[in-house]
């Protein structure tokens, strides 16, 4: 199986291509893509670098252009296409059917990737993808068990991939206006969620309190750890309880699932994470390259080495185990 | 005036898990006394509440057809299972009503035969719509969270499409896997016993600091604050929106559609429209910031009360 990495920095590029990345994914500086965080991202002369980098180490190189283009504004789309595959991109990972249908028609020979944000759940969405826009891989969104995947696998004619490690949306993913419901800013439009723009901390008594927009995400008592207030991972009360209504703050780790994903016929592993700088990046693609590269009953102290890495150091194994729903 | 007056009406899906016999009943109501073109029946949320309205679906269909009204049928939002997509592919080979798809997989099925398209499609450009037109699609309900120059930019790109927007009802914001509803009950989706039917208005979820937020409704998310566009018709009809959706909330339905009729008919002053739907849905606040650009949770009062502060 692939490796495919994330890269938010050409920092972060050359760290992931030299610890062994199948694949660097990665894109513009502006809303096409669905990581449009302030500091990150590549200008087209950094792309042209990371690119030639990585053609010189054997390495692929997809551009992710998976934001939902404005009304009136596609041409700023369109051009980071152009860009992108007159650069040597290996691959554009695409979410919108309209700059689908662009890339399929104006550029027929370019790779086509399904983005997450797509949300093709099953084999009718994924083969209509193909059909229509010759997509040669789709990565499957978060909403999946490893059961549904093989069936998946069963009945597609395109490529599967699929997140096993990083941060993890709850919510079927392009499909989400959570986000700009409370900040105007959603992850299809702007390519932010619950951007740092919008979030405020402050002391309340003996309390950190953490907002978002005009709401409050979560309070933290003395002596615990506070963390970012993302609106799906907050505290909130429900009827007579309250807690983490949607899911815990928690990162995906399937990495212990490596043998069933294979059977399962997955052909390439994602790392979420391009917002995650270059020193995480180079640590946690060396160790899941070299745990992919071990004998199952050899991979145990990477597996555990990598669980250090995850975001609160607390993991699930998400909708990829049934019990999680 | 002309134009307004062309408009038309579309009852959304009930989101929500309603006792069947009031489902049932809602309908009746709505064929009977509700100035709607057309209703859009069938469950969006869950595949787990299917058989609740099955019984009473036949003859649902035909009270509202005899009342005149088109029906369509609704699809999933969510399909991940294989009984998801064969039920959906069953449902199009045999009916003869139109469907609306309301994910990709709908999409595939529904090619080259007419259907309509549900506001939890992503359409954010005039591209994707045209796409979709050229795949059979004769009406498409934007998203609600798109803004008006949005709007204003597809509808102006592709004037023989029919386009529709999200005028009233809480937002739907988010949906998963995972069931939040059933979990804030003890329980898990594959054992819910159905907990969603006890909310049929969604389970409110407040912040800590006890401000109204959003809702549950099974594996679906909604806004706590009801979406109402009622004080921009106008602007809408003149951007070329042909027709006006409003998702069932648990209130008069029939006194909220009558409402819209008669704002867009010009017999009600949109100011007063929108007070008398406070009063119509006086669970939730109105929110109308998708539409300008800002966060959809909050209320943009008409600007053209301030022009009219000014001197001409």
């Amino acid at each position: 199986m692939e490796l495919i990495c994330p890269a938010g920095t050409p920092a972060a590029f050359h760290e992931a291509v030299d610890a062994g990345a199948d694949a660097v994914y990665c894109g513009f500086r502006d809303e096409t893509n669905a990581r449009n965080f302030p500091g990150l991202n590549f200008s087209r002369e950094e792309l042209r670098e990371a690119i030639a980098y990585a053609k010189r180490k054997g390495t692929q190189t997809f551009v992710a252009l998976n934001t939902f283009m404005r009304a009136g504004a596609e041409e700023i789309w369109y051009k980071g296409a152009a860009d992108a595959v007159a650069l040597g991109a290996d691959a554009l990972i695409l979410a919108d059917f309209g700059l689908m249908a662009h890339v399929a028609e104006k550029y027929p020979e370019q790779r086509l990737h399904v983005s997450v944000q797509a949300s093709a759940s099953n084999p009718d969405a994924i083969n209509f993808l193909v059909d229509a826009f010759n997509a040669q891989r789709v990565v499957l969104p978060r909403t999946l068990t490893i059961a549904d995947i093989a069936r998946i696998g069963k009945n597609i004619r395109c490529e599967m991939e699929v997140f096993v490690f990083g941060g993890l949306c709850v919510m079927a993913e392009g499909r989400c206006s959570l986000s700009s419901y409370a900040t105007g800013k959603s992850p299809n439009m702007n390519g932010v969620c619950s951007p740092a723009s919008h979030v405020r901390y402050r002391k309340d008594g003996g309390e950190l309190v953490s907002e978002l927009g005009e709401f409050t995400i979560n309070r933290f008592p003395a002596g615990e750890a506070a963390g970012y207030p993302t609106l799906c991972k907050g505290r909130f009360d429900i009827a007579d309880s309250n807690g983490y209504a949607f899911e815990d703050p928690v990162s995906l780790d399937v990495m212990g699932e490596l043998e069933a994903l294979k059977a399962a016929g997955v052909k390439a592993l994602k790392i979420e994470g391009r917002q995650r700088g270059k020193a995480y990046v180079a640590e946690v693609v060396s160790t899941m390259k070299a745990a992919l590269n071990s004998p199952p009953d050899r991979r145990a102290p990477l597996l555990a080495r990598l669980r250090t890495m995850s975001e609160g150091q607390k993991t699930t194994s998400g909708a990829y185990e049934k019990r999680w729903r | 005036m002309t134009d307004m007056k062309k408009t038309s009406l579309t009852l959304g899906p009930v989101y929500y898990l309603w006792n069947a016999e009031k489902w049932r009943d809602f309908h009746f109501r709505i064929a009977d006394e509700a100035p709607v073109d057309r209703v859009v029946i069938g469950e969006t949320v869950c595949s787990k509440r299917q058989h609740f309205i099955e019984p009473h679906l036949a003859e649902v269909v035909e009270r509202l057809e005899s009342a005149g009204k088109t029906v369509i049928l609704s699809t999933l939002a969510l399909v991940t299972l294989n009984r998801e997509s064969k039920q959906i592919r069953e449902m199009a080979e045999v009916s003869e009503h139109l469907m609306e798809a309301n994910d990709l997989s709908a999409l595939a099925i529904l090619k080259d035969k007419p259907h309509t398209i549900g506001p939890l499609v992503n359409v954010y450009n005039a591209p994707t719509a045209r796409l979709l037109a050229s795949r059979g699609a004769t009406r498409i309900c934007l998203p609600p969270e798109l803004p008006f120059s949005s709007v204003k930019e597809i509808t102006a790109e592709l004037p023989d499409i029919d386009f529709e927007v999200f005028a009233f009802g809480r937002m739907p914001l988010a949906i998963s896997a995972r069931c939040a509803h059933a979990r804030s009950k003890g329980k898990i989706k594959d054992n819910c016993q159905f907990v969603c039917g006890e909310d049929p208005d969604g389970l409110p979820v407040r912040t800590l600091d006890r401000q109204s937020f959003l809702a549950l409704n099974g594996v679906q998310t909604v806004s706590h604050a009801c979406q109402s566009l009622l004080g921009e018709l106008d602007h809408l009809v003149e951007a070329g929106v042909r027709s006006f959706r409003l998702s069932p909330q648990d209130c008069d339905m029939v006194a909220v559609a009558k409402l819209h009729r008669a704002v867009l008919d010009g017999a009600v002053d949109a100011d007063a429209g929108v007070a008398k739907l406070r009063q119509l849905y006086a669970a939730a606040p109105l929110a109308n910031g998708f539409h300008h650009a800002k966060e959809g949770a909050v209320w943009v009062a008409r600007t053209r009360s301030l022009q009219a502060a000014w001197p001409a």
